[in-house]
This record gives C-alpha cells, sequence and structure tokens, in this order.
C-alpha cells in the first residue's frame, strides 16, 4: 500500500489568505508530493521484481486527490482507494488523522507493506509514517534511501544526520521514502490509458470508524519577513562602524 | 466543442508531454540548437514514453490517438524546442499517408516497425525546383518489369538523414497534359536501398537541430508492392495527409508563441525601468496583452481544426486557417519577445532570440502562408458559389 498527498505545486507564489487563517488553495494546482512519488516508484519496482503482489495506492482529500491516483496507477499501481475528505475537514486533516485511516485501511486490507514520502512538502510534518507505524504497533524503516526485501525481513538503509544508518526490520513495517530511494518514472503514454480501466474505491473515513477532530488549533499564519535592502560600505571601518551604530557588535 | 473542457485523460496526456517537455528538453535546447546535433538521446526518450508516433492505429502497434490528443502534446513538446518537436513530427507527415491510404500489409510493415523500435521516416515531396507547385516535382517513376525505377532530386527533407523510410511522390506519367490528379504516385521508399544518396545536413536559421537534407535518386528501384494505392493515385494522398498534420503544425507554432509569451511575461514582471517593472509601463502590458490574444486565438484555431477532422469532416478550411494564423501569430510574438527584452533580447544568453529564429519556418513549412492564403479563398468562395 502506499500512501500519498496532494500539495500545491511548487513553481506557484504562494498567497496568505487576508484573515491570516491559512494560504489560498482556490484555484491553484495541486501536484503529487515528490517523497510520495518516490514512494509510489519503489512500490511498484517491488511489485516489478515480484516480491510484491499488489500496489493498492491512498489519496485523503477532496475529489481532485483521484488525479494524484490515477497518476500512480499509470505508474503502475494496481488500483487505488479515495477516501474522501472535503471542506472543513480538509482543512484541518493532519498527520494523526491520515495515520488513522491508513491504519484502519491497512488492517481492512491485510496489507503487508506501507511506503509513504518521508513528509509532505507544503506542511514539513514528515509524522504520518511514524503514527502510522505506531497505531498498528508495526516497526518503522523511516528516511529510506536503500530498501532490500529479505528473507527474514526487510532490510533498510536510513539517511540520518550523521550519516547512514542499517537496519533490519520484520514485517508488516512502514517504510518513508526519503530523496536517493529511486528516481520515480514518467507515466507512459500507453500506461496512461491502461489505468483508465484500474479502479478506484471510495471510502468515507467514518466507514472506517476514523474520527478526524483535529487535536491542532492553526492560530495564524504569515508571510516571511520582507527582505530589507542592504548597505553599501567603502571600508572596512566603515562596515565595522555601522555594525557598531546598530547594535550588533 | 469543448476547447477547454479536456477530458481526464486528455489532461493526463497534456501533463505528461508538459513534464517531459520541462524536464527534459528545456535544459538541453540551447546546446543542441548551437551544436545543431540531432536530438535522438530526446526523441528516444519521448518514444519511450508514447509520446511519438501517437496517430499510429493501434491494429498496428500505435495509440490511435485523435489528431486533437496528438496536438495537445504537440503543443506541449513545442514549448521546450519546435527544433526537437518538428523532428518528432516529420514521422506524423511521414506517416500519414501510409495510414490514409496503405493497405493492410503496408501499415504492417511499415507502420508496424515504428512502434517496435525508435525509427524515423520522412516525407519526401519538396525539390530543389517545386516547393509550392507540388505538381511542377521532376522526380520520374517508370515502371520497369515489377519495380518502378525512380531518378530525381528531393530537398529540404527534414529527418532525410534519419529516416528508415521515406513516403516519396514522384512522376509517373511523364505527358505533361495529363492532370495533376492522375500524373503522381505515392511510394513508400526503404531508405536503404541503393542508389538513394543523402546530401549534406542543411544550416538553417531556427529549429537547427532538426536534420534538413537534399536526397538524390538515381536508378533506384522501389517494389509495385509499394505503391500507395496505385499508380497515379499520389497527388491526393500527398495533400491528403495535410489535413491531419497542419493543426499539429499549428499546434507547434503555438506551443512556440506560448513560450514566447510566458518568458516574456516574466520578464517585464522583473525588469524596472523609470521606476517600476515594465510591465507596469502600459506600452509594454499592451505588447503582451496583443500577444496574449493572439497566442488563444491560435490555440482555439488549432483545436478546431483538429476537432473538425476527428468528426470525420473535411476539415481543409480550418486546417488552412489555423496553420496560417499559427505561423504568423509564432513569428509575431517572438518578434514582440525579443522586444519586451530589449537588448538582453538580441542575445544568446536569453531565450527569445531563438524563438523567433525557429518560429520563421512556420510560415514556410507545411504550406507557405500564400499558399494557405490561396487554400482559403479557394475553400471560402467555394461556399458562396451556387
Amino acid at each position: 500500500m502506499s500512501k500519498k498527498k496532494s500539495f500545491l505545486a511548487i513553481e506557484l507564489q504562494i498567497r496568505v489568505k487576508p484573515d491570516h487563517s491559512g494560504v489560498v488553495t482556490d484555484g491553484v494546482k495541486h501536484s503529487m508530493n515528490p517523497f510520495c512519488e518516490i514512494a509510489v516508484e519503489e512500490a511498484v519496482k517491488l511489485k516489478e521484481k515480484k516480491l510484491m503482489k499488489e500496489v493498492v495506492v491512498v489519496s485523503c482529500g477532496p475529489q481532485q486527490s483521484q488525479e494524484t491516483i490515477r497518476t500512480a496507477l499509470a505508474m503502475g499501481a494496481d488500483r487505488g482507494i479515495h477516501v474522501e475528505v472535503s471542506g472543513k475537514d480538509y482543512e484541518t486533516l493532519g498527520p494523526l488523522q491520515v495515520s488513522k485511516i491508513l491504519a484502519a485501511l491497512a488492517k481492512k486490507e491485510d496489507a503487508q507493506l506501507i511506503i509513504l514520502g518521508k513528509q509532505a512538502i507544503d506542511d514539513d510534518c514528515n509524522q504520518t509514517g511514524q503514527m502510522t507505524a505506531a497505531l498498528l504497533d508495526w516497526p518503522q524503516g523511516t528516511f529510506a534511501s536503500e530498501v532490500s526485501l529479505e528473507k527474514d525481513g526487510i532490510k533498510v538503509v536510513r539517511e540520518i544526520d550523521g550519516g547512514l544508518e542499517t537496519i533490519k526490520i520484520s514485517t508488516p513495517a512502514v517504510l518513508t521514502a526519503d530523496l536517493r530511494l529511486n528516481t520515480p518514472r514518467y507515466a507512459t503514454l500507453p500506461n496512461i490509458m491502461k489505468a483508465k480501466k484500474k479502479k478506484i474505491a471510495n471510502v468515507k473515513p467514518a466507514d472506517l470508524g476514523v474520527d478526524l477532530t483535529s487535536r491542532l488549533e492553526v492560530l495564524r499564519v504569515d508571510e516571511p519577513p520582507q527582505r530589507q535592502a542592504g548597505m553599501k560600505v567603502e571600508t572596512v571601518d566603515d562596515l565595522v562602524s555601522k555594525l557598531k551604530d546598530a547594535g550588533k557588535v | 466543442f469543448g476547447a477547454d473542457k479536456l477530458t481526464d485523460q486528455q489532461k493526463e496526456f497534456q501533463q505528461l508531454a508538459r513534464k517531459f517537455a520541462r524536464e527534459e528538453m528545456i535544459p538541453v535546447a540551447a546546446a543542441y540548437d548551437r551544436s545543431g546535433e540531432y536530438p535522438f538521446p530526446i526523441i528516444k526518450k519521448a518514444w519511450e514514453l508514447g509520446l511519438i508516433n501517437g496517430h499510429i492505429p493501434q491494429e498496428y502497434g500505435g495509440m490511435g490517438l485523435s489528431i486533437f490528443d496528438s496536438c495537445l502534446i504537440t503543443e506541449e513538446l513545442a514549448y521546450a524546442c519546435t527544433g526537437m518537436q518538428t523532428a518528432m513530427e516529420a514521422n506524423s507527415l511521414g506517416q500519414m499517408p501510409v495510414i490514409i491510404a496503405g493497405n493492410d500489409a503496408q501499415k504492417k510493415k511499415y507502420l508496424g516497425r515504428m512502434t517496435e523500435e525508435p525509427l524515423m521516416c520522412a516525407y519526401c515531396v519538396t525539390e530543389p525546383g517545386a516547393g509550392s507547385d507540388v505538381a511542377n516535382i521532376k522526380t520520374r517513376a517508370v515502371r520497369v518489369g515489377d519495380d518502378y525505377v525512380v531518378n530525381g532530386q528531393k530537398m529540404w527533407i527534414t529527418n532525410g538523414g534519419k529516416a528508415n523510410w521515406y513516403f516519396l511522390l514522384a512522376r509517373t506519367n511523364p505527358d505533361p497534359k495529363c492532370p495533376a490528379g492522375k500524373a503522381f504516385t505515392g511510394f513508400i521508399v526503404d531508405a536503404d536501398t541503393p542508389g538513394i544518396q543523402v546530401g549534406r545536413k542543411e544550416m538553417n536559421m531556427g529549429q537547427r537541430c532538426s536534420d534538413t537534407r537534399g536526397i538524390t535518386f538515381e536508378d533506384v528501384r522501389i517494389p509495385k508492392e509499394n505503391v500507395l494505392i496505385t499508380e497515379g493515385a499520389g497527388f491526393k494522398i500527398a495533400m491528403g495527409a495535410f489535413d491531419n498534420t497542419r493543426p499539429p503544425v499549428a499546434a507547434g507554432a503555438t506551443g512556440l508563441a506560448q513560450r514566447a509569451l510566458d518568458e516574456a511575461t516574466n520578464y517585464a514582471l522583473e525588469r524596472k525601468t523609470f521606476g517600476k517593472a515594465i510591465a507596469e509601463h502600459q506600452a509594454v502590458s499592451f505588447i503582451l496583452a496583443e500577444m496574449a490574444m493572439k497566442v488563444e486565438l491560435a490555440r482555439m484555431a488549432y483545436q478546431r481544426s483538429a476537432w473538425e477532422v476527428d468528426q470525420g469532416r473535411r476539415n481543409t478550411y480550418y486546417a488552412s486557417i489555423a496553420k496560417a494564423f499559427a505561423g504568423d501569430i509564432a513569428n509575431q510574438v517572438a518578434t514582440d519577445a525579443v522586444q519586451v527584452f530589449g537588448g538582453n533580447g538580441f542575445n544568446s544568453e536569453y531565450p527569445v532570440e531563438k524563438l523567433m529564429r525557429d518560429a520563421k519556418i512556420y510560415q514556410i513549412y507545411e504550406g507557405t502562408a500564400q499558399i494557405q492564403r490561396l487554400i482559403i479563398s479557394r475553400e471560402h468562395f467555394g461556399k458562396y458559389k451556387k
């Protein structure tokens, strides 16, 4: 099972809503989170190596989440599950709620492996994978840059601050994909056409017994401060005196 | 017809083409333009993704895309580089006579191989002495036994040096009084047939990585099985291809124009003169507004012409309008983009001078701007005559 998230496409100008409650998302293009793309690619590769039987992609969100599911199907996933979350619920949907949904689906689908992107690039939470593993009481291999399925478990090479850490975990397990795990394939045109025939099931969080109430409240969203103009100085003495004036030295 | 109500599948095709264009083609376009080297690595990748040879019917291994769908893809690829896109589009032009007029055996043999390997083909009609007046071509094909023996000279053949096979138009009836509709024959010719001499790669103003050459035929023998339909049917086949290929060519010109518009707009929002972004000076914003008008209209024109032929209707009128208009505005918009960039626009470090050089050919190939006007006026008057 691999989970993907839609996020606001990176090349756009992001604008804060006038009431500072969030970011404008209306009419803005959403694409698959890059780390989720890597997760989908890894899942498809495992299936191609005949190490996994079926790749199911899950996305939680409004109608347009279906587009990202279709892209994943065109990359080689077998079927999709769209968990419908819209409106207010979608605005407050966070890692805790999503991981509850994924845990419920994992049990329902009898999944052996859940692969997610390590974090979404809109909120940078980096929590969903870890929370999902905790809820299921499964081992987790996060920040994976290399994954190999062996007879007695999964060997995961993780990217950590100090370098690379290699661990072995038993299955079923949760993995989160880091940047260097693989290079996602393009969906080819013929595969896009074939993906049309693949099924996407519609599910509501209530059907899974999941409570979407958020424990977090966003108080305020602000843009980063405008960059102030700098000043040019002629000599080092000038620089030191200006720094002294500004109380920095 | 729903110009901006694309189906989900069309949107996905467009997204794939756009991603490929931005991530694979744009980063290398300037280098290929400078070197003139044939962009085979890009073409191969595009082929692997199914972005080329879209028109080949499904029975022969292709995707049987509608002309509309192909145009969506073409516009996205052309946005990145029309030199590369022309090399890919030349496949469609070469294949079209076979798609519309080939028998099952010919389609299996010559279209089938295009989907099995990344091969190129070419449309071989123009000669040094005959461009717009196709009926004046001199390449001769004479029936000898079970073959035709061909002698003549072709010129400006896109993919001439890279093609695996050509669609060739040659004169089979020597009688000067014989009407064009009966005097010419369309052939499929394997490029490795003895007697074919491929000329040097021509150095052109723009679309420089595309391979354009002269080709000489000296006693080239073509088996009679490679005649399309029958002897004498060639002219209609050669011309009929255009109804299907002019919409994509118009789409290509539109892609170039859209690129020019995007580059000029982004520049105008950044560059400052007289204390503000130049986009805030009306002289500049009006230039951009007119560029935008032209791009939108060109898009609508090619979409209409593609849709008409997909509906099974004769689209000659719309195809000519789309090609003529898109070719003209591509040149205007690219020139305007250079103007918006000012001194920087003239410089090769900025992307717009290439667009201006690349745009010119759109008023020339696939029927000159003047020939399009001839066709349009003929079709136009045809509606009024009783």
